[in-house]
């Protein structure tokens, strides 16, 4: 009989956890909300904040509420529609930024409030460990030789692996159309391209490919940090002389329209919870990088990285 | 020799008391989230991971890869029963599924597809615990090109045995891509098909499709005819609770070809464990053709056995591939990468040397899980089809109920239920016009898997057709191909001369 008693609990819960958090104050029943599916980097990172929000009771009984879709351009326009509501955040990032330029968003960053950057990780760029391909200089010689017969995979369209594709393009004078760059859906599909031989090079967030390049599937030409990390043993784009980098930050926006009070109240919670060892656990096990930013320099960063993402994806011809 | 040993001691402690109540647990949490439309496994780790995170890694892992395989037995009790599925792999098993649970046969069906989730799994598990090292090979071999010849395969051999009517069959293709194309192309960015509406930029949701179709059409196709034929007749359970000697022996060649098919599967990320049902189904169906009484539009145990193994094979494999190449070939992967690393475990081609004692356990669980299942269900599967005694008027309101519910709950987005009213009014209109439904949901899974395949491939040979066909896997597909349109078209010219059927 359990599982049939389980079958209307189950439901019932998932439906509770749509409908609740309006009805409470920010300390009490905060509804964060992922806007993407569940297993993608924003999900993991708003269920994390939950668990650490609950374990150190910041937040009573914090609630996560998955709104997919369009590089998080949905969630960023229904977010854009609570008005007022003090007791909601969501996760943003570079992604959203290309998201919002690539799908023509009516809704942008003007229309909520931003409220902290929290985490950020780096880019690597990977060839299979059979490629003629053995240093960033011989990518570049391929790129000016015959750009189109450079293959390059990684992940959605306008997501910070084309932007950082396009960049080192750019900077080693290939034009960012002319980048044959193929977007695969998850980390899976692109990693299986390089081990195909279908990529002849690869891009992703370093924790993706790190297995396969330690067990020397995959060969790594550089990392897009902006500052060395010799624990990994590969060099940044910097110390190899291309003036580009490239993060994937990740951060917390919230509704439009909030009081002054509110505001803080979100942003107290943002900082006491990032503050907690548990938060420095949970950002040491994902290697993320810890950068966290609150409040109107936020909202400054995050200006200059619209203006900086639109004029690559211009150059890049999306 | 080694790998026996290390899976005995793997065995060792997934067997003890804790680690045996945490795979229960999570085989119970994982059907019950499974029979939920709408509600995959991807969204039951998903919900459940907080959860283990209580938990030591072993136990955890042991857990969720309970709710993993749970999930996967629970999405097609639903699906036979009430024509509403609850996954993408189990639409395949719901087309003979449904009909033979009107015919009376529920109980049979539903331990059919028992029977042959435990055996996809097991043949899948065992293949993973033996010979992890050759999974490496199989993956690498496969690029845009194989899929393409893959999917281009499928699709044919599919279309051709499913169609009656070719004019018929064509019209719901030709739905079913159009529906498949719906959001933002992915190579591009341009938007196709969206009228605007910023909440199909993705595309139409899989189980939203299925759901309006086959469940939300039935309720109303059926609604419409109550005044004509006896609508309020209960369906009949006939037979045995459980499977007699002949059914168990008609269904296990059909258990047997369907994990065939689904063990590569799990390895390759081609949209997960659609390709491998829909081949098996497919297969299925045109051994029966050839039979002198066959079974297929009536209920035929095969339609279940097969699609349910190959389906479960492929997720045995695919928990494989997720453990040895870190390779998340599904969403319930990806899902479940994430909390290997969360638990400081990174899977991969070195798992074995870093994390033997996690790694053996869990293999070994998997199987513990299956064995759960299999009692767990069995004696369940008349309980379960007791469920179509209700009256049907309750039954299609709460078929209804159930499917809008899972719908909003799997988004939140009420688009979704819009769509999964007018899918359900074209559903009821296909099954007014004698259209099939079963090619519009393979185009619509296929379509798009081409179609990105086809053009990454062109894509990277810079406009060079013979990319197509230029590795000896494709051109085995092709010939593969070639044969059966040329025994399909000879089969057409015979039957049409000697009109049997």
């Amino acid at each position: 009989m359990g599982v049939v008693l389980l079958v209307p609990l189950v439901g019932a819960a998932a439906w509770d956890a749509r409908s609740s958090g309006t009805l409470s104050g920010a300390r009490t029943g905060l509804t964060i909300i992922a806007p993407a599916s569940t297993g993608g980097g924003w999900d993991g990172l708003a269920r994390q904040l939950q668990a650490t929000m609950r374990d150190t009771d910041v937040v009573t009984n914090p609630q996560v509420v998955n709104v997919p879709g369009a590089a998080g351009t949905i969630g960023l326009a229904q977010l854009a529609q609570m008005e007022g509501q003090g007791d909601v955040i969501m996760i943003t990032g570079t992604v959203m930024v290309g998201g919002v330029e690539i799908n023509d968003s009516p809704v942008g960053f003007d229309d909520v409030t931003s409220l902290a950057r929290l985490t950020d990780d780096y880019e690597v760029i990977v060839v299979p460990a059979d490629s003629p391909l053995q240093s960033v200089d011989d990518l570049a010689a391929a790129w000016q030789a015959d750009p189109g017969a450079v293959a390059v995979g990684g992940g959605s369209l306008g997501g910070t692996d084309q932007l950082l594709a396009a960049q080192l393009a750019q900077e080693v004078g290939v034009p960012a159309t002319d980048v044959n760059y193929i977007a695969y859906s998850g980390g899976g599909e692109a990693i299986q391209a390089l081990l195909s031989g279908a990529s002849d090079v690869g891009i992703s967030g370093y924790n993706e490919f790190a297995d396969q390049i330690e067990a020397g599937a995959l060969r790594a030409l550089a990392l897009s940090a902006p500052e060395p990390q010799p624990e990994l043993g590969v060099e940044t784009l910097y110390e190899l002389g291309y003036d580009v980098h490239q993060g994937n930050w990740r951060g917390l926006l919230a509704p439009p329209g909030l009081t002054e009070e509110e505001r803080a109240e979100l942003e107290a919670i943002v900082a006491e919870t990032v503050a907690t060892p548990e938060w420095a656990e949970t950002v040491e096990r994902n290697q993320w990088v810890d950068v966290t930013l609150v409040g109107e320099d936020f909202a400054d960063f995050i200006d200059e990285e619209v203006a900086r993402i639109q004029a690559i994806l211009e150059e890049a011809g999306l | 020799m080694e790998a026996l040993s290390d899976l005995a001691g793997g065995f060792s402690t997934a067997l003890t008391p804790m680690n045996l109540v945490y795979v229960f647990l999570g085989a119970l949490l994982g059907t019950a989230v499974g029979v939920l439309p709408g509600l995959g496994s991807a969204m039951a780790v998903a919900l459940l991971l907080p959860v283990t995170f209580a938990l030591d890694p072993t136990g955890a892992l042991i857990m969720l890869a309970g709710v993993y395989y749970g999930g996967l037995f629970g999405d097609s009790i639903t699906g036979i029963l009430l024509n509403t599925p609850g996954n993408s792999s189990a639409i395949a098993t719901t087309i003979e599924g449904h009909k033979m649970a009107l015919d009376g046969r529920a109980s049979q069906a539903l331990a059919t597809s028992a029977i042959g989730a435990f055996t996809g799994g097991l043949i899948a598990t065992t293949v993973v615990a033996l010979g992890a090292p050759l999974f490496a090979s199989l993956a690498s071999a496969f690029g845009p090109a194989e899929f393409f010849a893959l999917t281009a395969f499928a699709f044919v051999a599919i279309a051709f045995v499913v169609a009656d009517s070719a004019l018929k069959g064509l019209a719901a293709l030709v739905i079913g891509f159009t529906i498949g194309v719906v959001g933002i192309d992915s190579q591009t960015g341009t938007v196709r098909y969206t009228l605007g509406v910023p909440q199909l930029f993705d595309g139409v949701g899989i189980v939203v499709i299925t759901v309006g179709l086959l469940a939300l059409g039935e309720v109303l196709f059926v609604a419409s005819r109550r005044r004509h034929v006896g609508g309020d007749k209960l369906v009949a359970v006939r037979g045995r609770p459980f499977l007699s000697r002949a059914e168990f022996r008609e269904a296990l060649p059909a258990w047997l070809r369907g994990a065939g098919f689904g063990v590569p599967f799990g390895v390759i990320p081609v949209g997960g464990s659609e390709v491998p049902t829909f081949l098996s189904y497919g297969t299925e169906r045109r051994l029966d053709a050839r039979r002198r009484n066959p079974m297929f539009g009536r209920g035929a145990i095969r339609g279940v056995a097969g699609p349910e193994a190959a389906g479960n094979a492929t997720a045995g494999t695919a928990m494989g591939a997720l453990i040895v190449l870190a390779l998340p070939t599904s969403a319930t992967a990806a899902v479940l990468l994430g909390a290997f690393q969360q638990f400081g475990i990174q899977p991969g081609p070195l798992i074995f040397e870093r994390s033997g004692e996690v790694a053996w356990a869990l293999i070994a669980s998997l199987f513990v899980g299956l064995f759960v299942l299999l009692v767990l269900n069995l004696p369940f599967a008349p309980l379960w089809a007791k469920l179509l005694v209700i009256p049907r008027p309750y039954l299609y309101a709460g078929i209804s109920v159930f499917a809008g519910l899972g719908i909003y709950v799997s988004a939140g987005s009420i688009v979704d239920l819009w769509l999964l009213l007018l899918l359900g009014l074209l559903g009821f209109l296909m099954r007014r016009h004698d259209v099939p439904l079963a090619p519009v949901l393979i185009a619509v899974i296929l379509g798009p898997i081409a179609e990105v395949n086809l053009r990454n491939t062109l894509a990277i040979s810079q406009g060079d057709l013979g990319a197509l066909a230029a590795s000896p896997a494709t051109v085995v597909v092709y010939a593969l191909l070639a044969v059966v349109v040329l025994l399909a078209v000879v089969g057409k010219i015979r039957s049409s001369r000697g009109a049997d059927v």
